[in-house]
């Protein structure tokens, strides 16, 4: 017993200096700065709780709603097999890492005043105004919630589903239970890790929820990272955004330590599976394949639509007449990416902009990586100090956005402009994603499996190939994915200092929407039609290798 | 001999390193806000001329980037600073950021300017946030456009007015500061209590009420009324896909429809290349840079006799009549006004 600790503490080695260097110094330095009693007045703790309340009760109910979705739906992708899967798949990860101004566009465009809906509806029952209204509603930020999110249901969900063995429903069934009892005693339990796991990741996520809840909720909304927003950045009052961001923080690591206590009661032994997917047999699972299908194109897919409906469209003429608005086809917007018609400084071509992304990109998913897998490994095995440190390594998701930032300037001036803070930046969100999807991958390996083969003869390294691998391939491509979409979708990142020498797709997509005249905008619709096209790719790519030890596929 | 030649070795990467090196330029950090920009060739022109590589870095909108300066103030981020507006003025001022430089080039910059007496802050251009409006909506639907402020209250312009949130936007928060001006502290709620009974859109900031809301940009908005640009007809010609003769939009031009927005520049206290620093200033204050701003950022220069473009004299006259509150009148109010603004209008 003795042995191990040390080694335990080499292992948390890595990841705690990272997270105490990018995380704790910056947070507790901008805390420090901003933090003090006299902020603790009537008025300002009035805000606090009002702004506290209001997410925390939109956060839930997100949350509930994206289960409510990605539970079926990842039942959908762990066990049938159907055509486009994998297409279906891919794209159902492509909101995850879309700006929200370019979200906000595709919503609008569908359920807008003048969406596609509301002039069906108007045309249809010859209404005067649109019948529908969604911009500036709670229905609006619950619903870009769930089409933000349900890919991590899916993603955590799925992966832990095709990893159980069958053999326990068979044995179920065969013992008499019905299909009902299988889920609720059989299937549910062992896949309660995981439920919770994703539902803690979707639930800090809307927690903190911003852009959704500027862009979709409008003005009369605001979450307690909104508020701090206001404060800091806005207001310049940086003693109350302290005070909420400490609020937020200490919100986050109840949530957090809350997680770890429900979560480490229940493991689940897998064995490696290949045989677990087939394709729908009965009426009931093709009528269910077939409306899961419908509704994850039309939740996911038919608002993203508009954005490449939009970039090779025109709506020039007759401006003013909507109802009549020409449609021309064009592919203007995209050859004029390649023209930097105005000799700016700051122009960047279109292949500059998607390799910045995809350099970035790659290098939060191997540091992440890097740093994940032995965080989750001895995780997956906690002992006392495993405790303690689980709930902290998820902080940084949950932690304001928009203070860190701050925090960071105080913390490491000039450093900032180095290019290389954005994939560290990127990698402190990702790696609580890495980490909670490796983790119940590793702990259902059974112990016996890996005894069996020490017994045998087996090396450690063959053990780790042959027994711990063929379990963890899919887990870690699953990680690989998180951390790509995450850094494609630059989280945060317009809150640091940006280097327009060094742009990225969606800072490209941000400086297009910032100016009036059509071509500006038809650009961003094209950008954001190449980011999308690029994560698609990008996925799909991901999956499609062949890791070494990986049988299906 | 082994020590003599460790010391040979140590005194020549000393001579190497100490030596000068003329053909390695030096750096110098500008920190601006997102809208800055600027042509590749004025920037190749100010760096070769003085052997000099400038690095821009990006800190967000006006108030975020100042808020960054104002954190960093020990340790700067950047040598130079632009983009502090006329609104945000008197809290970069009252934090000690700035080093002092009083430019030869101020001579070609009127006084009416010239915010800051002791030259901290140097004005680089200016601009005017008005309320622009859809010309084809109200042609096709033969409505007048309105004149004023108090046209906006009018029932013909029910529903058709859409603003930026005072508090997550500058442009929103500008339009309420021509309000002030027009009506005076103690009536302007009342005016924004009727523009709220009179169907006043509210919206996060200016790309969701340009790009979602207004008829006149994406075609997919319900209002042909915004808070946005006096620059914009002349932007919306330069960045037609197609040309068009025409604007597709105009400011409404009256008394104190539209807010006057100055923007300056200033040296960070601290900053090592002090006369590099002092020259890059010069620089945005010299004609090259001034000619450049018009069709780079959409704003006017503030130096004398700078040509600016054809669409720019064709279709974004200078307002005639804009409403000017004083540095310090908004820097006492501003956190007491937006409160107020959105206790009266958005609860």
């Amino acid at each position: 017993m003795k042995s191990i600790f040390p080694r335990r503490i080499l292992i948390w080695f890595a990841p705690l200096i990272f997270l105490g260097v990018f995380f704790f110094y910056p947070f507790l330095r901008i805390l420090a700065f901003g933090l003090s009693f006299e902020t603790l007045k009537a008025n300002n703790l009035q805000l606090a709780v009002h702004v506290l309340l209001f997410t925390f009760y939109q956060a839930s109910l997100s949350t509930l709603l994206t289960l409510l979705i990605g539970l079926p739906s990842a039942y959908l992708f762990a066990r049938f097999d159907f055509h486009g899967k994998s297409l279906l798949r891919a794209l159902t990860t492509v909101p995850f890492m879309l700006p929200t101004v370019v979200v906000a566009a595709g919503f609008n465009a569908l359920l807008g005043p003048r969406g596609w809906i509301n002039l069906t509806f108007m045309h249809l029952f010859a209404l005067n105004s649109p019948p529908i209204q969604f911009v500036g509603t709670l229905g609006a930020i619950l619903l870009a919630h769930v089409f933000y999110n349900t890919t991590i249901v899916i993603r955590i969900i799925s992966n832990a589903l095709s990893g159980l063995d069958p053999k326990l429903e068979q044995a179920a069934r065969s013992l008499g239970a019905n299909e009902r009892r299988v889920w609720w005693n059989v299937i549910l339990p062992m896949l309660r890790p995981s439920i919770l796991a994703a539902s803690l990741l979707v639930f800090l996520f809307d927690f903190s929820s911003f852009g959704v809840i500027l862009l979709l909720g409008g003005p009369t909304f605001a979450t307690l990272e909104v508020e701090i927003y206001i404060q800091a950045l806005q207001m310049l009052n940086l003693p109350v955004a302290a005070l909420l961001a400490f609020i937020q923080l200490l919100c986050t690591l109840a949530f957090s330590i809350l997680y770890t206590r429900f979560s480490t009661r229940v493991t689940i032994q897998s064995a490696p599976r290949s045989a677990n997917q087939h394709k729908a047999n009965t009426i009931k699972e093709k009528v269910f394949v077939f409306a899961f299908c419908v509704l994850l194109f039309v939740l996911f897919i038919l608002p993203m639509l508009a954005l490449p409906l939009r970039s090779v469209s025109r709506l020039q003429a007759d401006r003013g007449q909507q109802t009549q608005a020409h449609y021309g086809l064009t592919t203007d917007y995209y050859t004029e990416l390649f023209i930097n018609r105005r000799n700016t400084l700051f122009y960047v071509p279109p292949i500059t902009a998607a390799l910045n992304s995809l350099l970035y990109a790659g290098a939060t998913v191997i540091l992440s990586l890097l740093l994940g897998f032995p965080a989750a490994s001895v995780l997956a095995k906690p002992g006392r100090l495993e405790k303690i440190l689980d709930p902290i390594l998820i902080l940084p998701l949950g932690a304001s956005a928009v203070t860190l930032a701050l925090g960071f300037i105080i913390a490491f001036g000039r450093l900032l402009i180095s290019p290389w803070l954005v994939p560290l930046a990127h990698t402190l969100v990702a790696l609580p994603f890495v980490i909670r999807t490796l983790q119940p991958a590793i702990a259902s390996i059974p112990d016996r499996l890996r005894q069996a083969a020490t017994t045998l003869g087996a090396s450690p390294l063959r053990v780790w190939q042959n027994v711990d691998w063929p379990i963890l391939s899919r887990a870690t491509l699953s990680a690989a994915t998180f951390a790509f979409t995450i850094s494609l979708g630059e989280f945060g990142a317009t809150l640091l200092l940006a280097r327009p020498d060094y742009p990225t797709i969606p800072i490209a997509i941000y400086n297009f929407l910032s100016q009036p005249g059509d071509l500006n905008y038809g650009q961003a619709m094209a950008m954001a039609t190449l980011l999308m096209t690029l994560t698609t790719v990008g996925i799909l790519f991901i999956e499609k290798q062949r890791l070494p030890g990986v049988g299906e596929f | 001999m082994k020590r003599f030649s460790i010391l040979l070795l140590v005194s020549m990467i000393l001579f190497v390193s100490c030596a000068p090196k003329p053909s390695t330029p030096q750096s110098l950090t500008v920190m601006t806000h997102d809208s800055f920009a600027v042509s590749d060739d004025v920037i190749q022109a100010f760096e070769q001329a003085n052997n000099v590589k400038v690095t821009f870095v990006k800190g967000g909108d006006a108030g975020a980037m100042l808020n960054k300066a104002i954190l960093s103030k020990s340790a700067p981020l950047a040598d130079v600073l632009y983009g502090v507006d006329n609104t945000l003025l008197s809290e970069a001022l009252a934090t000690d950021i700035y080093e002092p430089y009083a430019s030869p080039a101020l001579k070609n910059i009127p006084a009416e300017f010239q915010l800051d007496s002791s030259d901290r802050a140097l004005p680089v251009d200016h601009g005017y946030v008005c309320v622009v409006y859809d010309k084809a909506y109200f042609s096709a639907h033969n409505l007048t456009a309105p004149q004023s402020l108090e046209d906006l209250t009018k029932p013909e312009y029910k529903g058709l007015f859409v603003m930026e949130n005072p508090a997550t936007s500058s442009p929103g928060l500008d339009f309420l500061f021509a309000t002030i001006k027009h009506f005076g502290d103690s009536n302007y709620l009342d005016y924004w209590k009727q523009l709220r009974a009179n169907g006043l859109v509210v919206v996060d900031g200016w790309e969701t009420a340009y790009y979602t809301n207004f008829t006149g940009a994406s075609g997919q908005g319900t209002q042909s009324l915004v808070v946005s640009y006096a620059t914009d007809p002349a932007y919306e010609v330069m960045s037609a896909s197609t040309p068009i003769p025409d604007a597709p939009v105009a400011a409404v031009i009256g008394p104190d429809t539209c807010f006057h927005q100055i923007e300056f520049v200033g040296i960070l206290k601290g900053t090592k290349p002090l006369a590099l620093a002092q020259k890059f200033v010069d620089f945005m204050l010299s004609a090259s840079f001034q000619a450049d701003v018009p069709g780079q950022m959409a704003v006017y220069p503030v130096a004398l006799n700078i040509p600016l473009p054809d669409a720019f004299t064709k279709f974004a006259p200078i307002p005639s009549q804009p409403a000017i509150l004083s540095v310090d009148d908004i820097s006492k109010n501003r956190d007491a006004w937006i409160q107020a603004w959105t206790n009266a209008v958005l609860h």
